[in-house]
Order: structure tokens, then sequence, then C-alpha cells
């Protein structure tokens, strides 16, 4: 077992290290740990600006406090910093992580910069599956994800099915994926003039996207499938620099391709399904972190993975805040605040792209 | 609809009688529409006769329940759904001629999304607007809307390709639908007043509303009937309709205008309803081939067909509660869009 680190670098300036283990290699652009540590810090930033602000303020320096369990002067802060803020917070951070991720996998397989989980209808299957339960059966809320996982899968499926036409072009794939989603959504509809108006009031305000309320079951939740799903996305995104190359390349070079690909696809429909099942429909920042990720820390995805999730959470935590403060007391639901931030960078992307 | 003219080299050289077929058949779809809007009247959370119907409508009689039902509840909704049914497909069917893009429609290109945000809006700033203000307001909005989707989709050497304009569509319709949510979340009023109007739906719709919007829609229908020729010739190609020495900007801008104005009013008076204006154009060139001299005629007959029928079906399935009829729109014309995608974009 030979461990070694070695420093390459190419013609266009890009250096990158490479860490051997054996058969192992990770290769990281040299920007990447640098910035990781910069956006680690300005995560915490948000973090603990996002939890000093409300009704009730608290001090950062109290915050700070609270959360590494020294006794403040109030003892009402352990009740608001534990009980209210941080796991809203923190869910907030994980959706935005795991979405971020699912659209860098997206990304990377259809080798279009425009794909992302929302725009494919993945997660439009998983809102509908996800409503299905909420309004027909009476299930505790660790259920929903599966229940999202299960849409989502169905939805990729169909996708892939009508977009097929002796292979399938990312132009079919985004238009029927856009067809589906209006699919989905009629029958959400449906659903929500069929049911119960208690389970339907639950649905509705699920549906906005929000974080509003959100517990520490939620948190548990989510972070047992992140602790899952992006370990296994880190050591897969080795397949995803080969995928980048073209089909052609990559079997070439002895990449079971089409395997490969759908393995990859499976775990970005269960990261955006788990990101659904906690927070309801939240768009475009699968879309916006990972291509923001891509200028920070370059193409290679052994470090776009991770850094695209801190960025993702932490744009996320970001918009929660903006949400709570922008029309303060009420609050608008964090997948409005994306929404209104992430449209305006998708139609600067539609600009960038334009003579593609 | 003989095999002769599918035949023929070039599809838009009708045969003398399939000329004949469509001249004939434009009356008789026109009564068909007649009987439809007739039986839509009839069906609701108590059913009334034929005769009711017809007596209601050319012999009031203002001490009758069932007469004072149909002329305040019944047959303003059946007439604006016919309107709005008509102006949307017209709007759908011309924005595709001049793009020369199967997808295009107010629905999708984010136009109705541009009319109702401005809509919500101007009931947010204003309060409780005169109705007349709906009209203006969705007509700016649609305006807007078109302008800023044609502008970000066309860019670049490919032109507006179908998907830059969906895509671009779909990212304005995302980016005002959030605001339109917030909107309404900070202000309950604004909420309770529009909440009805924003799923796109007929239920509720009163004489005084079809009267603000009404004009628009038939203005914007004038005009696109009189263009139908120009815009034929658009779209065969812009190159050969300069060629032939058509003013290419000139045609397209006052289409452009129709455009706003049927579907601003449209948007106006029932909400924005989607796919309407994408797929009666579509089911019309089945058999109306390429002039958009029949296409436009049986396109705002269909759509008016479209938006009635789905209307009975959503009034229907569910009695005595109803659907909204842009669920029931939605339903229908979101797999034909796929099917559309599948088969008749180029990729």
């Amino acid at each position: 077992m030979a461990t070694m680190i070695e420093k390459n670098s190419n013609l266009s300036s890009n250096t990158w290290y490479t860490l051997r283990i054996g058969q192992f290699s990770y290769k990281l652009d040299r920007r990447t740990i640098p910035i990781f540590v910069i956006l680690s810090l300005i995560g915490i930033g948000v973090l603990v600006t996002s939890v000093s602000y409300g009704e009730f303020d608290i001090t950062p320096i109290e915050v700070l406090q609270t959360i590494l369990g020294i006794e403040t002067d109030d003892s009402r802060h352990e009740l608001v910093v534990w009980t209210f803020r941080l796991p809203r917070i923190l869910v907030a951070f994980m959706v935005g992580a795991a979405l971020s991720v699912s659209g860098t996998i997206l990304q990377g397989i259809t080798r279009n910069p425009l794909a992302d989980p929302g725009i494919l209808g993945v997660t439009s299957g998983a809102s509908l599956a996800a409503v299905a339960t909420i309004v027909w059966f009476d299930v505790p809320i660790s259920w929903l994800p599966f229940a999202a996982f299960g849409g989502a899968v169905i939805m990729a499926i169909l996708i892939f099915l009508f977009a097929w036409n002796g292979g399938s072009s990312p132009v079919r794939l985004i238009l029927v994926g856009v067809g589906l989603s209006a699919v989905a959504g009629a029958l959400t509809s449906l659903m929500i003039v069929f049911g119960e108006i208690n389970q339907v009031q639950q649905a509705t305000i699920w549906l906005a996207g929000s974080v509003y309320g959100r517990g520490w079951e939620h948190v548990r939740t989510i972070t047992l499938w992140l602790a899952v799903l992006l370990p296994i996305t880190i050591l897969l995104a080795r397949q995803l620099n080969t995928l980048g190359l073209g089909d052609d390349l990559a079997k070439g070079l002895g990449l079971r391709v089409e395997f490969q690909r759908v393995l990859l696809l499976l775990l970005s429909v269960a990261l955006a399904a788990i990101a659904v099942s906690v927070s309801g429909t939240v768009g475009f920042i699968g879309l916006v972190a990972p291509h923001i990720t891509r200028r920070l820390v370059g193409p290679l995805h052994e470090g776009l993975v991770p850094t695209a999730a801190l960025l993702g959470g932490v744009l996320l935590m970001f918009a929660d805040l903006i949400g709570r403060w922008v029309i303060s007391p009420s609050e608008l639901p964090v997948g409005i605040v994306a929404a209104m931030i992430g449209a305006p960078y998708f139609a600067y992307l539609l600009y960038q792209t334009r003579n593609l | 609809m003989s095999i002769k003219a599918q035949n023929l080299p070039n599809k838009s050289i009708l045969s003398l009688s399939k000329r004949y077929a469509l001249f004939v058949g434009l009356p008789i779809s026109c009564v068909l529409v007649l009987l439809l809007l007739v039986w839509s009247i009839m069906l609701g959370a108590a059913d009334i006769s034929t005769s009711t119907v017809i007596d209601a409508l050319f012999a009031f009689d203002a001490t009758s329940f069932d007469h004072l039902v149909i002329q305040t509840v019944r047959l303003p909704r059946v007439v604006a759904g016919a309107f709005v049914g008509a102006s949307l497909a017209v709007a759908g069917a011309i924005m595709q001629g001049l793009t020369r893009n199967p997808l295009a429609s107010p629905g999708i290109l984010g136009i109705n999304a541009g009319a109702s945000f401005a809509v919500v809006l101007a009931v947010y700033v204003m309060g409780s607007p005169p109705l007349s203000v709906y009209a203006v307001f969705a007509m700016i909005g649609a305006t807007l809307a078109a302008i800023v989707v044609y502008g970000l989709g066309s860019m670049g050497r490919g032109g507006a390709t179908p998907l830059r304009l969906t895509l671009a569509g779909v990212i304005l319709t995302a980016f005002l639908t959030s605001f339109t949510t917030a909107l309404l979340i900070t202000d309950q009023d604004t909420l309770d007043q529009i909440r009805f109007w924003t799923v796109g739906s007929l239920a509720g719709r009163d004489w005084e509303l079809f009267q603000q919007t009404a004009w628009y829609m038939v203005f914007g229908m004038i005009g696109a009937l009189l263009l139908a020729r120009q815009i034929t010739t658009i779209s065969l190609g812009e190159d050969i309709a300069a060629g032939l020495g058509q003013n290419t900007v000139l045609v397209k801008g006052l289409a452009a205008i129709a455009v706003v104005f049927l579907a601003g009013g449209a948007v106006a008076l029932a909400g924005p309803i989607g796919f309407v204006g994408l797929v009666a154009p579509h089911l019309v060139r089945f058999f109306a081939g390429v002039d958009y001299r029949w296409i436009l005629p049986y396109s705002a007959l269909m759509g008016a067909v479209l938006v009635i029928g789905g209307d009975m079906v959503a009034r229907v399935i569910i009695r005595p509660q109803e659907l909204p009829v842009g669920v029931m729109m939605g339903l229908i014309g979101a797999p034909f869009f796929i099917y559309l995608a599948r088969w008749k974009v180029k990729s």
C-alpha cells in the first residue's frame, strides 16, 4: 500500500494534488482546501447571525455560548436557540447541501450546465408522492422520504422512457421533464381539492418549500440519509470526471458507462427526494450552487462535490435568513426566496450559454 | 381531408374540395359550439331543461328562479369560457406561427404568469381596484413578460430554439410565481380577494368583469384575423416572407400586440389557464393545413370547446364541488406537451 501525494499542473495553470492510497486515487484542485475553509467560516457566520436574529434578540456571543453549552444570563436562550431556531436552520443547511449535490451529479451525467432536479421534474414527482402520502395515509414524518424517493424514481424513469428515442438527448430530457412536472403539478392540485381539509392544510404548508417549524426529528432524518449518500457520491466522483469526457472516451477508459450513469442518477434522485421530503419543493439551489462552485474550485468532481454541498447549504441558510428578515414579523418560505434569487441567475446562465 | 391533398408536394396548396370543406365546416362548427354552450348552461347543481334555457335567453322572465340563475350565473360563466378559450387558442396559434416553434403558447412562455403577477400586484397596491384595472394591468404584465421571454430565449446564434424559449418561459414563470406567492403571503386581504382567480377558474365570473375584459379580446381577435395571411407567410420562414416583399418587423410587431391583447384579456378574466393555447392550434392543424386564415378561426372554436368542455367535466366529476378549469387543462394539456416534445421537436 503506497501512499503518496503528487503535485501536477497543466497548461491552463490549474494545479491539483493527487493523493494515492494503493489503487485508490483522489485528485484535488489546489484551490479546494482554502475555499472550503473560507466557505466554512462564512457558513458559521451565517449560522450564528441566523440563530441570533428574530423577534427575541440574542447576541451572537450568547448564541455561541448557548450552542457550546455555556450557561448564559437568560435561561430562555436555551429554549429559543435549541428548540426553535437551530433545528430549522440546520434543516435549511442540509436541504441546500442535498439539492446542490443532486444538481452537481445531474449536470455531470447530462453534461448540461442547465440540468437541475427541479427543471428536470424529479422534485415534482417527489412532491406529488409526498402529498399523496400526507393526504391519503396518516403516517409519521420519517416515512415521507421513502414516499418522496419512490415518486422521484418513478418520475425519473418516466422522463427517461418518454425522452428515449434511440438515445436520450438532453433537449428532450429537459422538455419532457417540463411537461411531466406540469402533469404532476395538476395531479397534486387534484389531490388537494379531493383531500380532507386538515391533511390538505398540512400538505399546502409543506408544498410551499419551507423550513418553518422543522424540529429535531427532521434534522435526524435528513442527517442519517446524507451520512449515507454523501460519502458514496464522493467515492463515485471520479466516475463523473470520466463521464464528462464523453461516452466514447469513458468507454475506452474502461468505464461501464450505462451502469455508472444509472447508479449516479439514482443517487441524485435520492438526494433530491430526501430534500423534498423534509422541506417541500425548493427550486434553483441545485442549479446555482454547483455552478458557482465550479467557478471557485474547477471541474474536478472530487473537490466539487463536497464544496458544492457546503456552498448549497450556506446559500439556503442565507435564503432562510432573508426570508425571515424581509417581511418580519411574518416570513417568506425559503423556497420562494430561493426562486427569487435563483431565477435571475438561471437567466444569466441562459445568456452565458447562448451560443452553445 | 382527402388523401390526394396530403400527397401534394406542397401541403399549403389546398385542393379545391378541401377548401370547400373548410369553408362549409366553419358555420357548422359554430352551430355545434353554440349547442355545446346551451348544454353547458343546462348542467349545474340543479339541471335545467333545454326549453327553460332557451326561454331564459330569448324570453327572459325576471320572476323565474331558473331564468335568474341562467342569466346571472351560468350564462356569464359559459360566455366567459368561450371568450377565454378562443382568445388563448388564437394567441397560441399566432405565437407558434411567428416563432415557428411547436411548443410556443401563452402559458408555457410565461405570458400568463406575467399577466397574473401584474393583476395580483395591482390588487396588492390598490386594495380593491375597479375591475377595469384588472385588464390594464394584465395587459402590461403580458407585454413585459413577452418581451423578457423572447429576449432571453432568442439570444445567441441559434435564435429562439424551442428549448431556450421554453426554459426562458419556465424561469420567468417560476420567478413571477414566487413573487405572486410572496405578495399573497404578506397580505391576507389580497389573498382573499384573488385566490379564486390565481388558479385559473371560471367560477363566479359575472357580467361586469366580462364587459371590462371582452373588448380587449375582441380587438385582439379582429387584429389577428386581419393579419392571418401575413402570419402564414412568416410561418413559412422569415426569409421567404422578406423575399415576398413583406415588412416582417411590422407584421411581427402587430401580431405581438394582438397576442398581448388576447392573452392579457383572457388572463384578466379567468386567471392563468395553461395549455389551451398549446393544444388547440395543434389539433386544428391536423385537418386545417398550414394556412392561418383557416387555422385562426378554427383554433378559436377549438379553444372555446376545450375550455367549456373542460369546465363541464370539472363541474360534473365531483358534484356538488368543482375543480378549477385550469387544473383540468393541465391534466389534458401536459401529456400533449410531452407528445409534442417527443415527436415534433428536432434536437
